[in-house]
């Protein structure tokens, strides 16, 4: 068993220590906002925060986050700054398919989190990660930025 | 194989279609109330297939059409909407059950489905008219109640009101007697200076469970007792199993069972991971005596050798021969594009489950009545014993309208192999997606302009070579005419320019086994990329303006000029780019094209770097698209576009290497991330034409336009795509 903190609620977990997160949030846990996309940590729709930071729940074994805390899209109006990335992207109507965009919003709340006022430049390095096929990156920007202005 | 024809009105010839659609047809089966999704309240109302107003106010609009990104859910709810006058606050949509008999695209004759950015224009009619009679109904409900006269009756944002007599009802509590009362004959539209929702702006219905992880995709559906299925699949297109041994898959643990299926060997799980694993630890003997065994240079080089012959006359106007035996100066181009992946940021999947009354179906669905057809025969049902439950689709890009149902037939073996046992959820991990075929063809074209002694284009020759994406699928009889394949020539064959005398041929290779498909703008992602590169060649050696090129021959087209000159317009086009940094090389490109039936020019400007590396720093781009339904998603398509379009451009390529695909995953195949993005404009034009496409048409004019840019910036028109940053060093 391995002992898992998601969303602040604990959950003792029966799967083998390899399994990659993204499958105990998806097919153990249920928690299907985070997203499969590439299994190699390269198009980032699998971001989640492990301890705040964003991280590859892809690439990432269930056990070297065992007891550490875990938030997923499905937590992201819990917090100020997420609200306000959630609230930028409607507003804009940034999503197309929206497969992508569970993992745009982590890496965006991570990026505001740790950044207010953050530049073009910061918001490529910060989503840079992140794929989006539909290629929304103009609005995606655009959000970041927006959301920025309304935590100011 | 399957059974199913579609036929009717080809894209090509839709609008003439459009015109005599509009005045003959009337709602489908205005008798049969949506029987699917939720059940209905007792007291709702539901006037047609598209539409349920129930006794809480809920007005429900059922879309007939995919939501895949392009927007249409919010399109299809806003159509209807308008002309019922509801409160789009309490509009929400819910997708159509499979049945071609109500949700036909009306440009497919009897086939459901989405695709060829139809939705829209083949809704324009349909959803309004739904709309306005269950209005209609709504206010002769009204009437009745109140005993006054229809004509006082207003309505607006969901309300029914009696102005005399300070009146008003919600719909909510309209929708019993409404539902009592006659479909009305006919009925009358609104002007378009009328429109309260169409050309302004409905906020997506999406965005909201877009952005909180909870929109459910086929990806995130669970049954009681379902499997997750990973699949073995041969290394290269055409072999076969030979044997496998499953032994060390079934000892994984959450292994349930091992199926051989035609298209490989299914590992069967409780969970993905545990899937995978059983599939990675299977041993397969494949037999690829059949197998297809080329490389993408070897089919290139075959490709430019069979450009030396004529091939089938596509389009042939004036005496070419003699043009060219005339000509004071020839020139001459070759273009090369590569296999492109969809590579949709969900990987292609489907869950089924079968039962006594017939199959069920959960996937991103874009050709139900072919997927039907398909099921019904692997399963010996009849195509209406197979239930889609159609769901958010994570992007497509053409690649679920699969002419062969291929991932869904793959679900169905999986399900048959296994005895209908379980439901199944078919999960492609990213390799089994990239590496499956049905891509982008890969196209070789050659290209001659004539020029005259005063530098007038005279004559033009275009052969192109490539497979076919529509013989032998369920399209061919719509739109393979003596054995030329519409959409291989579609932007060549119709180029709009005025040049006298030309001929466009095309050679159709047979023997290269690579599954084929329409991948976003389809024919019109290589031919606007060689017709606009190479018009520029010829401006260029006449000494023209490339921008006045264009203009002086599209004197007849007046759509493809207004968008050319306000994209000039609007990217300042004459007046001087400013300087890069030292040492880079800067440059402005136009292209435009029309797809869809829509017309879109898009300017470029590059910084190319002395490396050869390069930048696009800006796209300004003109839209012409008809009605804009909803402006933002307009510009949203575009935008969007121009980055998929950017990201072939740059990237974008699958080879083969004696016959198996190199790339697997987005190490190989990369996309365009968000540094790469450039800024973009996008300008519509005013239009009172009926709507036209926009989920594709953005695509075609951008990698064109780039090498343009590209060339003024350093003498180099690419002649292969993605660029070669090697081709473009100082």
């Amino acid at each position: 068993m391995i002992q898992l903190n998601v969303n602040g609620k604990l959950h003792a977990v029966d799967v083998a220590p390899d399994t990659p997160l993204l499958w105990v949030l998806r097919d153990t846990l249920g928690l299907t906002g985070t997203k499969y996309g590439c299994g190699q940590a390269l198009c980032g729709a699998c971001t989640v925060h492990v301890d705040d930071a964003p991280l590859r729940s892809c690439a990432t074994p269930v056990s070297a986050v065992a007891g550490r805390k875990i938030a997923t899209i499905e937590n992201a109006d819990r917090s100020r700054v997420g609200k306000a990335v959630q609230d930028a992207w409607r507003k804009l109507d940034v999503v197309q398919c929206g497969y992508c965009q569970s993992g745009q919003i982590m890496s965006a709340i991570a990026l505001l989190s740790q950044n207010r006022k953050p530049t073009d430049a910061d918001i490529d390095t910060a989503l840079g990660g992140n794929l989006c096929r539909c290629a929304t990156y103009v609005r995606i920007r655009a959000a970041v930025h927006l959301a920025a202005k309304s935590l100011a | 194989m399957s059974t199913l024809t579609i036929e009717n009105v080809s894209r090509r010839n839709f609008l003439q279609g459009v015109a005599g659609l509009t005045l003959g047809f009337c709602l489908p089966a205005l008798a049969a109330p949506a029987a699917a999704g939720k059940a209905a309240t007792a007291a709702s109302f539901e006037p047609n297939a598209f539409l349920r107003i129930g006794s809480d106010n809920s007005v429900t609009v059922i879309a007939k059409h995919l939501e895949m990104g392009q927007g249409t859910y919010t399109g299809l709810g806003t159509l209807l909407a308008e002309e019922l006058d509801a409160d789009w606050n309490t509009v929400r949509i819910e997708g159509a059950p499979a049945d071609a008999s109500r949700y036909n695209n009306l440009f497919w004759g009897p086939a459901q489905g989405t695709g060829g950015s139809t939705a829209m224009a083949n809704s324009w009619d349909q959803l309004r008219q739904a709309g306005a009679s269950a209005r209609a109904m709504l206010v002769s409900a009204a009437a009745k109640r109140w005993q006054v006269p229809a004509a006082e009756i207003a309505v607006r944002d969901g309300i029914v009101s009696h102005p005399p007599s300070k009146r008003s009802l919600r719909f909510g509590e309209l929708a019993a007697d409404a539902a009592r009362e006659a479909v009305p004959a006919k009925v009358t539209l609104k002007a378009p200076q009328d429109f309260r929702l169409v050309g302004k702006h409905a906020p997506r219905k999406d965005s909201a469970e877009k952005t909180n992880g909870r929109a459910i995709f086929t990806q995130d559906i669970r049954l009681p007792g379902m499997l997750v299925a990973v699949v073995a699949h041969p290394p290269r297109f055409g072999a076969t199993v030979k044997s496998f041994d499953a032994g060390a898959a079934k000892r994984v643990k959450g292994v349930v069972d091992v199926v051989r299926i035609p298209s490989g060997v299914a590992v069967l799980a409780a969970d993905t991971w545990s899937a995978k694993k059983g599939r990675d630890a299977l041993t397969v003997d494949w037999d690829e005596s059949r197998a297809f065994k080329l490389g993408s240079d070897e089919i290139l080089a075959r490709y430019r050798e069979m450009a030396q012959q004529p091939g089938l006359v596509a389009h042939q106007a004036g005496d070419t021969d003699q043009a060219f035996a005339a000509a004071a100066r020839v020139v001459k181009a070759g273009y090369d594009f590569p296999y492109l992946a969809h590579a949709a940021m969900e990987p292609m999947n489907c869950v089924i489950r079968l039962g006594a009354e017939g199959c069920e179906v959960w996937n991103g669905e874009q050709l139900h009545t072919g997927d039907q057809h398909q099921l019904a025969g692997i399963f010996g049902l009849k195509p209406e014993q197979v239930k889609i439950n159609m769901l958010y689709a994570g992007g497509s890009f053409g690649r679920r309208a699969s002419t062969q149902s291929d991932y869904v037939v793959e679900a169905a073996q999986i399900v048959k192999a296994s005895g209908g046992k379980a439901p199944i959820k078919l999960v492609w991990l990213r390799e089994d997606d990239m590496r499956a075929g049905y891509y982008r063809p890969l196209f070789h074209h050659a290209l001659e302009a004539a020029l005259d002694a005063n530098g007038k284009l005279t004559g033009w020759r275009h052969r192109l070579v490539g497979q076919s994406i529509l013989m032998g699928s369920p399209f061919e009889a719509m739109m393979v005419k003596n054995g030329i394949d519409a959409v291989s020539v579609e932007g060549a064959a119709n180029l709009p320019y005025a040049i006298p005398n030309m001929r466009v041929d095309l050679h159709t290779p047979t023997d290269i086994a690579v599954p084929v498909l329409w991948w976003r703008s389809v024919g019109s992602s290589h031919t606007a990329y060689s017709t606009e590169v190479f018009l520029d060649r010829v401006a260029k050696a006449a000494g023209k303006d490339p921008l006045s090129l264009r203009l002086e021959l599209l004197g007849d087209k007046p759509r493809h000029s207004a968008v050319l000159r306000l994209a000039a317009a609007k990217a300042g086009w004459g007046t001087p780019l400013k300087p890069g940094a030292p040492g880079t090389r800067r440059g402005r490109g136009v292209a435009v094209h029309e797809s869809f039936h829509s017309y879109v020019a898009q300017v470029a400007e590059v910084t190319v770097a002395a490396d050869g590396s390069l930048k696009v720093d800006r796209v300004v781009c003109a839209v012409d698209c008809g009605i804009a339904i909803n402006p933002d998603n307009v510009r949203a398509q575009v935008e969007g576009a121009v980055g998929f379009a950017l990201s072939a451009a740059l990237h974008g390529e699958i080879t083969l290497k004696q016959g198996a695909v190199v790339q697997g995953n987005f190490d190989g195949y990369p996309l365009l991330r968000i540094d790469q993005m450039p800024r973009v404009e996008v300008h519509i034009l005013p239009s009172t034409a009926k709507p036209t496409g926009i989920g594709e048409p953005g695509v075609p004019p951008l990698a064109p336009a780039v090498a343009n840019a590209i060339g003024a910036a350093t003498g180099t028109y690419p002649g292969r795509l993605p660029f070669s940053s090697a081709e473009l060093r100082a």
